[in-house]
């Protein structure tokens, strides 16, 4: 069940690059930073954090990855972090958010949408947090 | 000199318009047009940046240029393009004409994937990431709506030229289908389907870049990214909740 996961994670993961027209031989590997990044978030909800703490997490492993794909191959980094993110995006929740809408069921709603707020939050922190460390180690000589 | 200074704000003007038109982050536009300009002996050259338009001007001559852009599109392969021209243009490989032929061809050159490709991707990944979520008989029906979104944003894209409603009536056409389907007898659990289907919409680029362009202290881009990012999700949410409402 695992592998299965992630391979649709990576076959999801390089499909969005194509949708992002990123380059031809870059493909198999936006596809490896989706599938590490979802393995993450799984292996981190499986162990029991919770979501919003997961997609951080896997958020700061997606954009470190990213960023060192980015120098080894001497392209933006951005090609590889925009399908990488996209798994974790919190569609699940936003979507159970606007089911309780439609239900005229406001507080359901807006704690389920101050949720997925907090998780789109948790990408941005990853992504944040990824390139202080780059930037901390740039420094050391 | 002036006229060199003028061809050289040109080809800096044309790295950073390719760049931003193809979904470039701010920051990484004005860091190219300056390092192209000081690269070429313009050491004090200023550039301010949004998503809809370049200044850029050199310091000591009356050079001075604006332009607009008014379409953009994503397409990160030409921003890598980019990227690499102008490490080349530091590292002293390419001459100015160079340049301006390397910048031009990229220019010309068409979408990296055609568009039925983009059609397929769309509806193939979809199809993954449903089954990602609700397991492997979600693959099929999903391929299906997640495919046929795609192809109705694009199509409704071309038609008006307003992003959120074709947002939200591709989002809109894939609820749409799933519920079809479900009423069919088709399928059972809706959910994981119909939120596959849009993953191709989501905003994924404007939520990186206005994170990264916020990080480097460019507020007012990536305030307007973020915003860009917001209303896409409140698009394809809104696109869904109709669907809902009359399930």
């Amino acid at each position: 069940m695992m592998i299965v996961q992630l391979l649709l994670s990576f076959v999801a993961s390089s499909l969005f690059g194509v949708i992002f027209n990123i380059p031809k031989r870059l493909l198999p590997h936006s596809g490896f930073v989706g599938m590490s990044g979802w393995a993450m978030y799984m292996a981190a909800a499986r162990s029991g954090i919770d979501g919003v703490a997961a997609t951080f997490v896997a958020a700061f492993f997606v954009a470190f990855l990213s960023s060192g794909f980015a120098r080894r191959y001497r392209t933006p980094a951005t090609i590889f972090i925009v399908p990488g993110i996209l798994p974790l995006v919190p569609g699940g929740t936003a979507f159970e958010a606007m089911r309780h809408v439609v239900m005229n069921d406001y507080n359901a709603a807006i704690s389920l949408a101050a949720k997925a707020f907090m998780i789109s939050g948790a990408i941005a922190m990853g992504l944040i947090f990824s390139e202080v460390v780059n930037q901390l180690v740039k420094r050391r000589p | 000199m002036t006229e060199r200074v003028d061809d050289i704000v040109d080809v800096c003007l044309l790295a950073g318009k390719l760049m931003l038109e193809s979904g470039g982050e701010t920051y990484r536009v004005e860091d190219t047009m300056t390092r192209i300009a000081a690269s070429f002996g313009v050491s004090r050259s200023h550039s301010y940046v949004t998503p809809t338009g370049i200044m850029f001007s050199v310091e000591g001559t009356n050079v001075t240029r604006f332009i607009r852009i008014s379409e953009r599109s994503t397409d990160l392969s030409k921003v890598a393009f980019v990227n690499h021209i102008s490490r080349r243009i530091s590292s002293g490989e390419l001459s100015l004409d160079g340049a301006r032929k390397e910048l031009e061809r990229v220019q010309r050159q068409p979408l990296g994937y055609p568009f039925w490709q983009q059609t397929a991707a769309a509806a193939a990944a979809s199809a993954c990431f449903a089954s990602l979520l609700g397991g492997m008989n979600h693959f099929l029906p999903s391929l299906l709506s997640g495919g046929m979104a795609f192809w109705c944003f694009e199509m409704m894209h071309r038609l008006v030229k307003i992003r959120f409603f074709a947002e939200f009536f591709a989002s809109f056409v894939a609820g749409g289908i799933v519920l079809l389907m479900e009423r069919a007898g088709l399928v059972g659990d809706v959910g994981n389907m119909m939120i596959g289907s849009v993953m191709p919409l989501v905003p994924g680029l404007a939520i990186t870049n206005a994170v990264r362009d916020l990080m480097a202290g460019h507020l007012i881009a990536g305030l307007s990214r973020g915003a860009e990012a917001f209303l896409t999700a409140f698009a394809i949410g809104t696109g869904i909740a109709f669907i809902l409402s009359i399930r």
